[in-house]
């Protein structure tokens, strides 16, 4: 009767699942009590997504980025709220008259996680094992310093121990934002015994002297990291632990904070920001923007070719009242294709505002009096930039519509997105862009120089005038100068409007109100050592 | 019925390998590079050449599935593009996590699908059967997504009854050692992370179990009726049995024969609806593991994965046969 044995098999699994649910109510409620011991010591920081690696010099994703961060230092750190550069592992440094020869003094008496001394040797072993790679290996590297070791474009001559603790950089030709450069997370110098023994599985057994040593990686759900009882910030980290886990859903990641799962939350949503600000448990992180959203507008397709079209869509477009529906209000309007933060801003330029009329009679001018048909792209995940990709599109849509413009939605799928529009194949789409470095460049020249054509210039324009004043600055270390020229680039962008930009976001995050010391940073990689509990 | 199990054995062996094929080109046919992908907007032309070259991409296909399946003879499942993880080293965490979460799924939908059919049928056009008629219909057409963020609401935030997400409490850890957390936690003799990880598996395998509750209990329900027709329940029931006794002894055991073949289909199922559930509910399984990878065009464990979960679905289908047998003795293979 092996029917009988089934049933109350299962008679037997029902009474249980009942009984433990039960009990598990019982304990939870007597747990969460002791879950919050008065002088918390663990932060949990919930964000949406896993780390690739935690080599930081193998990876370009935010998500290892900000987690390295913590393992490792860099020669230089960026200050608290901007990019620019304040001492880390070197103390001072000097930089020739040419510009051409930087000399770094080192932090003294430090060690690696696994006891290996910091030194001069320690550095030149990192920067070498850098240059010795390729594109592949080493991406950011290459893009950053102009190229590997035998490359004629690489912008490092050599790099040599001058003693112990004094490091020397050769530069071919001068850099100007070499400073910002080095200090940059995929820069950060990591122990040399720790990358000789772990060979290509160093990304999983990371050593560097930063605040926190890595304890456990438990893929897709958790990073662990413990407290460094020698870091050399004197009576520096505060905390004890600091885990990291990835919970996809912007939604449920907020469901977890708010049921004390997780310390601090990313990516809030803006639409739920009023649920947090109301509540006394918790506060509100604004991290300061250093990104551009914006609806590019392909200058090689259709009537998108006129810059009179192209400048009549710049005014048909409501920009605060896509400010007030899908940021609740934490943007602001754009009108360079870089935020206000990088230097070289160019504040004196006037945007396009709201007017249909001018936007009419532009389109009229340009031969277009009825208006004309185009596919408008919307992006298929969010981004801090571009909460909602959908809604916005939606809204430019009755904006391009009431000058006549008809714009068909279309959406693919994110890496299909990205691949066609490098392809070229979109009218009109939404993007944007957060930046690395806090540099110019890192925006004009990657997002609209000719030569970024087929990589991060999806709009394909291509201005010779624009393109030699963008390489111009990249070779002047004169910062006065740099900024001129970087202010002159956004004039001929304004005026060839290949862009709408649209907003610089604040993107939110969220936490415990007894959270002190967190000061979220504006590249989004934070350094989480003075961060504590009240 | 040891030839037919034999047979039956034997066919995977072609199903599969026609599975690695569709799935192989399939993935390939979706734009999008992973080199590009992986590397991420900000990549130079020459890194996502450089790794495309690296990951053996720009070979022909034919020499690209050639390798994957003599690979696979040999038990090698690939690596990871983007982690550089062999598979088959890595995939066994997700999937036990799945495992996990499904089977709880699946006794929860079977025990109160199966018995709700079964009291609806008793009763028939009583309240209860309307009522549970109308909660099956509403539970097939609930998307998980939105009620796995309404129970973390009601039972996380609102009660404070549950966990809202995860396996287990990250503050207090779970050391694996099947990585089916309800064996490892009861091995390791903790009773407190065993509870942990039973309050962790209620919302999603509530969320989880909804649909296919549903559909058995309405299955169920109509077997019953059509069995509760015939003669000899008629028989019993004039007799003055008693409920429990005519189910559970004489009806079930002919109406359990579709609702088995269901569950064998919804179980296979449930690994679809896990990918939703496992997003909300931020659960490490192979749903999110294989979604995950689809973002990132990481083409090895894309194939691998479906292929794995494509071998667990036939191996249901063959326990599901071989229990008709089993149960019902007019069933014979030859």
């Amino acid at each position: 009767m092996r029917r009988n044995k089934w049933f109350t098999w299962l008679a037997m699994l029902l009474a249980a699942v009942l009984v433990f649910a039960g009990c598990g109510k019982s304990k939870e409620s007597a747990g969460s009590g002791s879950d919050k011991p008065s002088a918390q010591d663990t932060l949990v920081y919930g964000r949406g997504g896993d780390s690739v690696s935690l080599d930081p010099a193998t990876v370009t994703d935010g998500e290892s980025l900000k987690v390295t961060k913590n393992i490792f230092d860099t020669l230089l750190d960026y200050n608290d709220n901007d990019t620019s550069v304040k001492p880390a592992l070197a103390t001072e440094w000097t930089i020739s008259e040419d510009g051409l020869t930087y000399t770094f003094k080192l932090r003294q008496g430090v060690k690696f996680h696994d006891g290996t001394d910091f030194n001069a040797e320690a550095v030149v072993f990192n920067f070498e094992r850098w240059a010795n790679g390729n594109a592949d290996t080493f991406p950011y590297y290459g893009s950053m310093f102009g190229g590997y070791k035998n490359d004629e474009s690489h912008v490092i001559k050599e790099v040599k121990a001058l003693d112990d603790y004094t490091v020397q950089f050769v530069l071919k030709r001068p850099q100007a934002p070499f400073l910002k450069n080095i200090a940059m997370p995929p820069f950060a110098i990591a122990s040399p015994t720790a990358v000789e023994k772990y060979g290509d599985k160093f990304g999983e057994h990371p050593v560097g002297t930063g605040p926190f040593v890595f304890k456990e990686w438990k893929r897709n759900e958790r990073i662990v990291l413990e407290k460094n009882k020698d870091y050399w910030e004197e009576g520096y980290p505060k905390l004890n632990q600091v885990i990291f886990v990835s919970i996809p859903d912007n939604s449920a990641r907020l469901n977890a904070l708010l049921k004390g799962e997780i310390d601090i939350m990313e990516d809030l949503n803006p639409t739920d920001l009023k649920q947090v600000e109301g509540n006394k448990e918790f506060q509100i992180f604004k991290r300061p923007s250093m990104n551009v959203a914006y609806v590019g507008l392909t200058a090689t397709r259709g009537p998108l070719k006129n810059k009179l079209v192209r400048q009549a869509l710049n005014y048909a477009v409501d920009k605060q009242a896509i400010i007030d529906a899908f940021y609740a209000g934490q943007a602001e309007p754009a009108k360079n294709p870089m935020p206000p933060s990088i230097p070289g801003y160019n504040d004196a330029i006037q945007d396009y505002p709201f007017d249909l009329e001018k936007a009419k009679q532009l389109l009229a001018e340009a031969g277009y009096p009825n208006g004309f048909e185009i596919e408008l792209w919307a992006m298929p995940v969010p981004r801090p930039y571009m909460p909602d990709g959908q809604k916005i599109a939606e809204a430019i849509q009755a904006n391009f519509a009431k000058i006549g413009v008809k714009a068909k939605i279309v959406s693919y799928e994110w890496a299909t997105y990205l691949d066609k529009l490098a392809k070229g194949e979109a009218d009109a789409f939404l993007l944007g862009w957060t930046g690395d470095n806090g540099d110019a460049d890192n925006f004009l020249y990657a997002l609209l120089d000719k030569d970024s054509i087929g990589s991060n210039n999806y709009t394909y324009f291509s201005n010779d005038e624009l393109h030699n004043i963008l390489v111009e600055a990249q070779t002047i270390s004169d910062e006065n100068k740099r900024n001129e020229l970087y202010k002159q680039a956004q004039e001929i962008i304004k005026e060839e409007a290949p862009w709408i930009p649209l907003v610089h976001s604040t993107p939110l995050l969220a936490g415990k109100a007894n959270i002190q010391g967190f000061h979220p940073h504006p590249t989004g990689s934070d350094k989480f050592t003075k961060v504590e509990f009240k | 019925m040891l030839p037919y199990t034999v047979k039956r054995v034997l066919m995977i062996i072609p199903v599969l390998f026609g599975m690695s094929l569709v799935v192989f080109f399939m993935i390939r046919a979706i734009p999008g590079n992973p080199a590009q992908v992986i590397l991420g907007q900000k990549a130079t032309k020459e890194a996502v050449a450089a790794l495309t070259h690296k990951l053996g991409l720009d070979e022909p296909w034919y020499v690209q599935y050639v390798k994957y399946i003599g690979g696979l003879l040999r038990g090698d499942l690939g690596e990871s593009i983007r982690t550089g993880a062999p598979i088959a080293e890595e995939i066994w965490p997700y999937l036990a996590a799945t495992i996990e979460l499904s089977l709880v799924a699946m006794i929860i939908a079977v025990i109160i699908g199966v018995n709700a059919g079964i009291i609806s049928a008793w009763f028939q056009n009583s309240w209860f059967d309307y009522i549970a008629m109308v909660l099956a219909l509403l539970g097939v057409s609930m998307p998980i997504f939105w009620l796995g963020l309404m129970e973390q609401w009601l039972f996380s935030i609102q009660l404070d009854w549950l966990p809202t997400s995860g396996r287990e409490d990250v503050r207090n850890p779970i050391e694996p050692i099947t990585h089916l957390y309800l064996i490892d936690t009861l091995l390791s003799g903790n009773t407190e992370q065993f509870w942990q990880a039973i309050q962790h598996l209620v919302l999603p395998s509530v969320a989880l179990a909804t649909i296919p509750m549903a559909i058995i209990a309405r299955m169920t329900r109509s077997s019953m009726l059509e069995v509760m027709k015939s003669d000899y329940i008629r028989t019993a029931r004039a007799k003055g049995l008693s409920m429990f006794w005519v189910v559970y002894k004489h009806s079930l055991k002919n109406a359990i024969i579709p609702v088995l073949t269901v569950i064998g289909l919804q179980t296979g199922l449930l690994l679809g609806g896990a990918i939703l559930t496992e997003t909300i509910f931020s659960w490490p399984g192979i749903g999110r593991y294989i979604y995950d990878a689809i973002g990132y065009r990481d083409y090895p464990v894309i194939q691998s994965g479906i292929l794995i979960i494509a071998a667990i679905f036939i191996f249901i289908n063959l326990i599901v046969d071989l229990l008709y047998a089993a149960i019902d003795p007019r069933i014979k293979y030859n």
